[in-house]
């Protein structure tokens, strides 16, 4: 038998760091908005710069009307412990909302008001989406002070450049 | 550059965390920091000592928010003393383990 010889493949270490990423927030519910703020959260702390994007429902997470009040999503989530049907019924998201938020404050987990104002101290920058602004007949007055400018999408694709992006 | 040579004694991981956090003496932290070409100023020490004094009361080192509530220096200027990423070079300097928490 031959061994055939094998060609010596260049390793050339070179460490690949991330430096910057852009998160789109596409969804308003509660398990949905956390995602997002806290990898944001995590970029800056490793000293990587992070861009947030808000569009669609994820304008609920900086509408100064729902940031408070954002919920679990609880029916077509294969996750949730309880049968579909009884997923559905009224209150359920509510009383699931309640208990979520009961835990994550025992963790001491912060609102999501508070992770913006973290946000913003860490010097993250939040952008929300012009055209679902316009879908939603919201103005910027509406919207939480961290965020810094209502752009379009290919306004967006220029802060983004360079940039890891990630869509939740 | 003896601190340099100390610095070379001490067990470190291969992130440069310090394996024994009773390694760390004030000198090892001024030296930690200039390898990561940090001047250290009296706010920088008021977080690594809160940083030290609450590893050793709670076993566990603190994340950017403790810090942030507890220490007295804020958010924005933890930000602005190490904009290389707080989040792992105050308990690198401070000779702690990497924190935990996301938060």
């Amino acid at each position: 038998m031959t061994v055939l010889e094998q060609p010596v493949m260049e390793t050339t270490e070179k460490k690949h760091t991330l430096t910057k990423l852009a998160i789109i927030c596409s969804k308003g519910s509660l398990d949905m908005a956390y995602p997002g703020l806290i990898l944001a959260n995590a970029a800056r702390m490793s000293g990587v710069d992070a861009t947030l994007f808000f569009t669609f429902w994820g304008l609920d997470i900086v509408n100064k009307k729902k940031i408070d009040h954002l919920h679990l999503t609880f029916v077509g989530n294969p996750s949730v412990p309880v049968p579909a049907m009884i997923a559905g019924l009224p209150g359920m998201e509510g009383f699931a909302t309640s208990m979520m938020k009961r835990e994550m404050e025992k963790l001491d987990i912060p609102s999501i008001r508070e992770m913006l104002e973290i946000l913003e101290d860490s010097g993250a920058e939040m952008y929300a989406c012009q055209m679902a602004m316009d879908m939603f007949k919201l103005q910027k007055d509406d919207l939480v002070p961290q965020i810094k400018d209502v752009i379009t999408a290919m306004d967006f694709m220029d802060l983004a450049a360079d940039a890891q992006i990630i869509f939740i | 550059m003896t601190y340099a040579m100390e610095l070379n004694k001490v067990g470190m991981d291969n992130e440069g965390f310090l394996l024994n956090p009773q390694d760390w003496t004030m000198e090892l932290g001024q030296e930690l920091a200039a390898q990561l070409g940090i001047d250290l100023s009296p706010t920088h020490w008021r977080l690594i000592n809160f940083a030290r004094e609450d590893y050793a009361n709670q076993g566990q080192s603190p994340g950017l928010r403790r810090m942030a509530q507890q220490s007295g220096v804020t958010m924005k200027e933890i930000y602005q003393l190490f904009p290389k990423g707080p989040g792992k070079l105050v308990a690198k300097i401070a000779g702690i383990p990497k924190p935990k928490s996301c938060i």
